[in-house]
């Protein structure tokens, strides 16, 4: 085990344990507002303060951890479900006009930043926490592609894929049955990248109000609430700053340890 | 034997060389066309799609600009004034067309053309992200030799637990504490809005310092990353070892042949992080409040003013693949293994 491992662990099932509660326990209810106990730093009573409404900041970072986790997660769903079969075709029929069809339609997504799938969404059906999910998923679409059918094209070239042909099976059960269950540990590392990726997208889009609207709770509509308060309640910028950078920094620690403790490589190296 | 002159060796070698070299000339515009019709391609399926998707948007313009109590003969005059009276197939071809030769078509809310519009809000928006491209190249580079120079030691973990704080920052968020910190409590700066060109490049790029910091605070810290990645990889290199066998100090070897060497991924990555500068300052222009692309495309959307959607959109797009083509050439050009591939 590596020290990366170990961090990036504890602080990802930490925000995920944080999320998990709050379907069961929250300090307060996240939506009560309480106007005479407005815009109070940390305290005893409310352990990251209260907002301009009176609502306890700690029960909505628990809440909002749900909302983020949520997208990111169904967004990276969507990109392995959509990314890894197109990528393993892509491998199977390396060179074929389907793998050029593919490759060439990775690029073309490629092109569009979720932010920018994100507006044209927005700007047909409207901003939702839906829209962001599809758009942050669509941008992860062919990251996964890419990736599987890098690794995948080399797999192709080794000989027990070569047996596995010699034995009578088809492509697309190789791909199933040998070539899949050996990129597993790299999507596994690029699933989490693409996670904490997608915290920070989901964030930014909320924040311009692209994504999870009100009264849903979630970090980067905290974060945009905060701006005009700033100056005389600044814990209510920096508490759900705080609480996505603890997400994000966990994630990408447990990416690369989960990188390191994977590869077989480094991990005789290290011992 | 017959003895081989001096000259005419000269002359054959020379000759062989041209040929090399026009052969070399003729592979890399061969390459370069491939990648130009593909290019071509690429930003024609963008426009279709675009175009796709905002037609699926509910609702007539006309009817939204004029209400619902419009007549129906107001209504097909501003229909047709806005071209919207044609198929969508010929109204895909006007716009396309229009935007070849720089018309954008005209804003359903504010009745202006659009390329005008649009063109106001570049000289922000692309200034921002070139200051913020040459901030984070500034910051990085130094910061990701001086990690690789000094790999496994206190210098190197310490730039190295900065980047991977910086990669897990959110830029809107050091935007607010650069408000907060340099504007708010020290007064260094505005806190929001541009004070324009017209008063002075230093004034202009003044309003700008703190956004431009703050795109490029996450940039850097990918940037350094790779930077140090692959300076790492130079430094393992045989090349590097002759380099300190014929008597170059490290500091000297690591300058004039790891430096160098290692700039070929990371111009790649410099060229890549435009495009996602560009994005990212539309949602650090509501930050600061800047009159950028970003308001232009947020205004947009709340008034539903989709020929301004539909056009941003696509120059953005536009951007991050003419940038994209530039790099491969780029990249074609300094490493000629990459021409023979498509």
């Amino acid at each position: 085990m590596n020290r990366n491992l170990i961090l990036g662990a504890t602080l990802s099932s930490l925000v995920v344990l944080a999320a998990l509660v709050s379907f069961v326990w929250t300090p307060y209810e996240h939506a009560a507002l309480n106007i005479p106990a407005k815009l109070q730093p940390p305290n005893a009573q409310h352990w990251f303060g209260t907002d301009h409404f009176g609502r306890d900041m700690f029960s909505m970072i628990m809440v909002g951890a749900r909302t983020s986790i949520a997208v990111a997660l169904v967004a990276v769903g969507i990109g392995v479900g959509f990314g890894v079969p197109l990528g393993l075709t892509a491998a199977a029929r390396r060179g074929s006009w389907l793998d050029e069809v593919i490759m060439r339609g990775n690029d073309l997504v490629f092109a569009f930043p979720s932010l920018v799938i994100a507006i044209l969404i927005t700007a047909v059906f409207g901003a939702g926490a839906i829209n962001a999910i599809i758009a942050i998923g669509i941008f992860n679409i062919p990251v996964f592609a890419r990736i599987t059918r890098g690794a995948a094209l080399s797999l192709w070239e080794r000989e027990f894929i070569l047996a596995a042909r010699v034995s009578g099976k088809g492509a697309a059960r190789i791909s199933l049955e040998h070539i899949l269950p050996n990129v597993a540990n790299l999507l596994i590392v690029q699933g989490t990248i693409q996670f904490s990726l997608g915290i920070l997208a989901e964030a930014g889009l909320s924040y311009v109000g692209l994504g999870a609207q009100p009264p849903t709770p979630s970090w980067g509509r905290m974060l945009a609430d905060a701006q005009t308060m700033v100056s005389f309640a600044p814990h209510l910028a920096l508490i759900p700053g705080f609480a996505i950078i603890v997400t994000v920094l966990g994630l990408n620690l447990l990416g690369d340890g989960l990188r390191d403790w994977l590869d077989p490589r480094i991990r005789v190296a290290r011992a | 034997m017959s003895q081989v002159s001096p000259v005419s060796l000269l002359a054959e070698r020379s000759c062989w060389t041209r040929s090399a070299s026009a052969r070399n000339v003729a592979l890399m515009l061969r390459y370069a066309l491939k990648r130009l019709i593909s290019l071509m391609i690429s930003l024609a399926v963008a426009s279709v799609v675009i175009f796709a998707v905002i037609e699926v948007a509910p609702g007539d313009p006309a009817s939204f600009m004029l209400g619902v109590n419009a007549q129906e003969d107001t209504l097909a005059a501003l229909r047709a004034e806005l071209g919207l009276d044609v198929s969508k197939v010929q109204r895909y071809f006007n716009w396309v067309g229009g935007m070849l030769v720089g018309e954008f078509g005209t804003s359903y809310t504010y009745r202006t053309p659009v390329a005008q519009m649009i063109a106001d809000r570049l000289w922000v928006s692309l200034p921002l992200a070139l200051y913020a491209l040459a901030l984070s190249t500034l910051i990085a580079f130094p910061a990701g030799i001086y990690a690789a120079a000094r790999r496994g030691k206190a210098g190197d973990l310490t730039v190295m637990g900065a980047t991977q704080l910086g990669i897990a920052v959110p830029n809107f968020w050091v935007a607010m504490m650069l408000v907060l910190i340099f504007a708010i409590n020290l007064r260094w700066f505005n806190a929001g809005g541009f004070a324009g060109w017209d008063n002075g490049f230093w004034t202009g790029l003044h309003s700008l310092t703190l956004p431009a910091i703050a795109l490029a605070l996450p940039q850097a810290a990918i940037l350094a990353r790779v930077m140090r990645s692959s300076l790492l990889d130079i430094l393992g290199e045989d090349f590097m070892r002759t380099a300190r066998a014929k008597g170059l100090s490290r500091r000297q070897a690591l300058w004039r042949h790891g430096v160098r060497n290692a700039l070929i991924p990371v111009l790649t990555i410099i060229g890549l992080q435009f495009s996602f500068l560009l994005a990212g300052s539309i949602i650090i222009e509501q930050v600061f409040y800047l009159p950028g692309l970003g308001r232009l495309v947020f205004q947009a959307i709340s008034a539903r003013d989709l020929i301004v959607v539909e056009s941003v959109v696509m120059l953005l797009v536009f951007a991050v693949i003419t940038v994209n083509f530039l790099v491969d050439l780029a990249y074609a050009a300094v490493d000629p293994r990459l021409r023979g591939r498509t």
